[in-house]
């Protein structure tokens, strides 16, 4: 493979906290040079002027489907969809039929991840055997196996033994496993289809009340607290929620948080037509509640963005709401709605939003070089994005490399694209426009 | 094309919408009183009644409404048919589609469901119940037996009294009341009342205390279900608090008019001397019911020129 020079971007790297103009020379797999003027001769050259090079992301939550529903998604087109949307790792929810719950399962699917050559897959095992609540699943078999599975969730549900839950946050913390949180009370939220509130009283619909997910979130943060462990905020949607993990951290509780693209940039007022793209759980929120966790992310209050990918078979979605299933994909639109939404809507800088998708959840995960992140230096495996800042575009659902067409944003304008998407020093995405002049 | 109209809340008609088609509906309840109580109005056009839950009342007077505008009628009873084969809604309105369908009158379980066939079919779209969401027509036979009962509603007073929280027929009934110029009040314990303000109208926990205010006491069913759900303590506990009987009419306002969308529970919301009093307007409702229908059919399939009913 021949050197790869990407020439003339300017790089951004929220590892090092730099945004300056740079070339930046790839050769096997690694970044070999960063600066100015380097040589093109004998190299492969990635013109990238005008466009912003970064490292590439970290997906936190992604629905995979595989094993069981591979109707909806396979690993294939999930983790092409990554690579579209500019990221090279992916984590994948245990919620699959059988669940994720076993050393042979997750080193099955890692091992199919790895020969499929796409992103890299963290797969993220169950907490409890067979995600029934009751028993611990094999944390450290699954922590110790080929698959070296560092987090575990029960995503999907809450574990609701408050009992399990803490000696989940206490046994994990012996290897320093990380516990997901799915944090909704299913007895608070039962029945319910968008918030509860002005959407449900005008719908129609029952409600699901900030609550649910409230009364789960102080929970886990009380049980992190006392046992040490360390806990992470699936999607949290409301200010309260926000609130609490602020205060939490002031405290000094191991504690992390992440949001998802559609509660930054939509609100309950947005579903309009029962329009099953809008139903999500949790459920889009107030404005307040936008504003709220827009703050919190600007804040370092929540680390990560997360796009809690979940695609749905066509037929499923197009029912009626209450039959209809919760989730929403959302890889491939990520990047470019937030762009166009928070960075160009001025609430957020270019550097917090990719610092959200890189070096947030990489210190979620606790992932170090040379697995992921380090940034932009000489040495680090190059993973890497080139953003066109100021094309203007339409986001096209039909279009998308996940099978899931269950999109709220499909048919917003938007700004801001991936240009090309680079693993282990590999074009893997775009990259044959070359880059943009002036 | 003329644009396809619907009546899917009762939002999708403004203050002169609603005028409009009240008076409509006082004309072909002139119709009924006559010997031959049919029109041609609708000659050649098909409606299709597509019940996806059980409800005779409802769907009769769509049927009649129809037959007596000389529509062709179809019905299709979701028990009896494809959902149980496991048709999806699309399917169903792909396949009324195909039968070159006019118009469509649907009541099902879930909220937004008449939303979702707007989209897929050409026709139509009547909603005859969605859920706990809305029920236009029913809205509208109301307004017409208070205006027949009343006269001018303008400042009037009406509440709603029991399981607002999950009742269509209040949830409609609460905006058209508003939209022509009534003050409303929902009463009912916290647990049966819409979790956030309905615009306009008023939360009241006392059902003795509002009763004074009140020229319309609209009583709504209770359901068993509710106390299941524990949202009351138990129906003798409720009927205590918040049924309607002689003693607490005699609160009301002289004249003030009693109704409720049927079916009754006698006894637990509504005690029998009070359904079966004069001032009661049960039974007045059912019959404004098909005029009403007749007048929202006829609007919709193209016999009125100039509505404002675009949805």
């Amino acid at each position: 493979m021949p050197e790869l020079l990407i020439a003339g971007a300017r790089v951004v790297d929220p590892f090092q906290g730099t945004d300056e103009h740079a070339d930046v020379l790839v050769s096997r797999g690694r970044i070999a040079e960063v600066g100015r003027g380097i040589g093109r001769e004998g190299r492969e050259v990635l013109e990238a002027s005008g466009l912003v090079l970064a490292p590439a992301f970290l997906e936190l939550h992604a629905h995979l489907r595989e094993p069981g529903d591979e109707d909806a998604e396979t690993l294939e087109t999930g983790l092409e969809a990554a690579l579209r949307g500019g990221y090279a790792a992916v984590c994948c929810m245990p919620n699959t039929r059988p669940p994720l719950d076993h050393p042979a399962v997750v080193s099955g699917l890692a091992a199919r991840a790895r020969a499929l050559g796409l992103a890299d897959l963290y797969v993220v095992g169950c907490i409890t055997r067979g995600r029934e609540g009751r028993d611990l699943a094999d944390l450290g078999l699954m922590h110790a196996c080929e698959a070296r599975v560092r987090a575990f969730s029960d995503d999907g549900a809450g574990v609701e033994d408050a009992g399990i839950m803490r000696l989940a946050l206490q046994y994990a913390s012996a290897f320093g496993g990380l516990i997901i949180s799915h944090p909704e009370d299913a007895r608070l939220s039962r029945g319910g289809q968008v918030n509860e509130g002005a959407a449900s009283v005008a719908l129609g619909l029952r409600g699901i009340p900030s609550l649910a997910e409230e009364v789960m979130v102080a929970r886990d943060i009380l049980l992190a607290e006392e046992t040490g462990g360390r806990l992470h905020l699936a999607h949290i949607s409301t200010a309260r929620s926000a609130a609490m993990v602020r205060e939490a951290k002031e405290r000094g509780v191991r504690v992390t948080a992440e949001v998802t693209p559609h509660h930054l940039v939509l609100s309950e007022r947005d579903i309009g037509d029962y329009d099953t793209s809008y139903k999500m759980s949790p459920p889009l929120r107030t404005p307040a509640d936008v504003a709220a966790l827009r703050e919190a992310l600007r804040d370092g209050t929540i680390d990560a963005v997360a796009t809690d990918h979940a695609p749905h078979r066509r037929e499923d979605k197009e029912k009626e709401f209450d039959y209809a299933p919760f989730g929403v994909v959302g890889m491939e639109s990520a990047f470019p709605v937030l762009y166009r939404e928070l960075v160009e809507g001025g609430e957020l800088t270019l550097m917090r939003l990719l610092e959200a998708l890189t070096r947030g959840p990489a210190a979620v995960l606790g992932l170090e070089p040379p697995d992921y992140g380090g940034g932009i230096v000489v040495g680090a495996r190059a993973d890497l994005v080139l953003l066109d800042l100021e094309e203007e575009w339409t986001l096209d659902a039909t279009r998308f490399a996940s099978k899931g067409r269950n999109c709220p944003f499909h048919g917003r304008a938007v700004k801001g694209r991936v240009a090309c998407t680079i693993k282990g020093g590999r074009v893997v995405h775009g990259g044959g426009g070359g880059g943009r002049r002036g | 094309m003329a644009e396809r109209r619907h009546l899917l809340d009762i939002d999708d008609l403004d203050r002169d919408g609603i005028e409009r088609m009240l008076d409509m509906a006082r004309s072909f309840a002139e119709v009924l009183r006559r010997p031959i109580k049919k029109v041609p109005s609708l000659r050649g056009k098909t409606v299709a009644n597509l019940f996806y839950e059980p409800s005779t009342r409802t769907r009769l007077s769509f049927e009649l409404a129809a037959k007596r505008l000389s529509a062709d009628v179809l019905n299709f009873t979701a028990s009896a048919s494809s959902v149980e084969k496991g048709e999806s809604l699309k399917d169903t309105a792909l396949t009324l589609e195909a039968m070159g369908v006019d118009a469509v009158v649907v009541r099902h379980p879930v909220a937004g469901a008449p939303w979702l066939l707007r989209r897929w079919t050409e026709a139509t779209i009547l909603n005859a119940g969605d859920g706990m969401h809305a029920h236009p027509t029913q809205a509208l036979l109301d307004l017409f037996t208070m205006r027949e009962r009343l006269g001018d509603l303008e400042g009037r007073t009406v509440a709603f009294v029991g399981d607002v929280l999950h009742s269509r027929v209040a949830r409609s009934g609460m905006k058209a009341c508003r939209a022509v110029g009534m003050e409303v009040l929902a009463v009912g314990p916290p647990t049966l009342l819409p979790p956030a303000p309905v615009e306009g109208v008023e939360y009241v926990h006392d059902f003795e205390a509002a009763l004074p205010r009140c020229d319309v006491i609209y009583m709504l069913r209770m359901q068993r279900e509710r106390q299941q759900e524990g949202r009351v303590p138990s129906l003798e506990e409720y009927t205590r608090f918040y049924q309607l009987n002689a003693e607490r009419m005699g609160r009301a306002r002289p004249g003030a008019l009693v109704m409720h969308p049927g079916p009754m529970n006698r006894g637990v919301e509504i005690a029998g001397e009070v359904a079966d009093a004069p001032y009661a307007a049960v039974t007045a409702q059912v019959t404004a019911g098909v005029a009403v229908r007749m007048a929202a059919l006829f609007t919709l399939l193209g016999g009125a020129e100039g509505g404002s009913e675009v949805a």
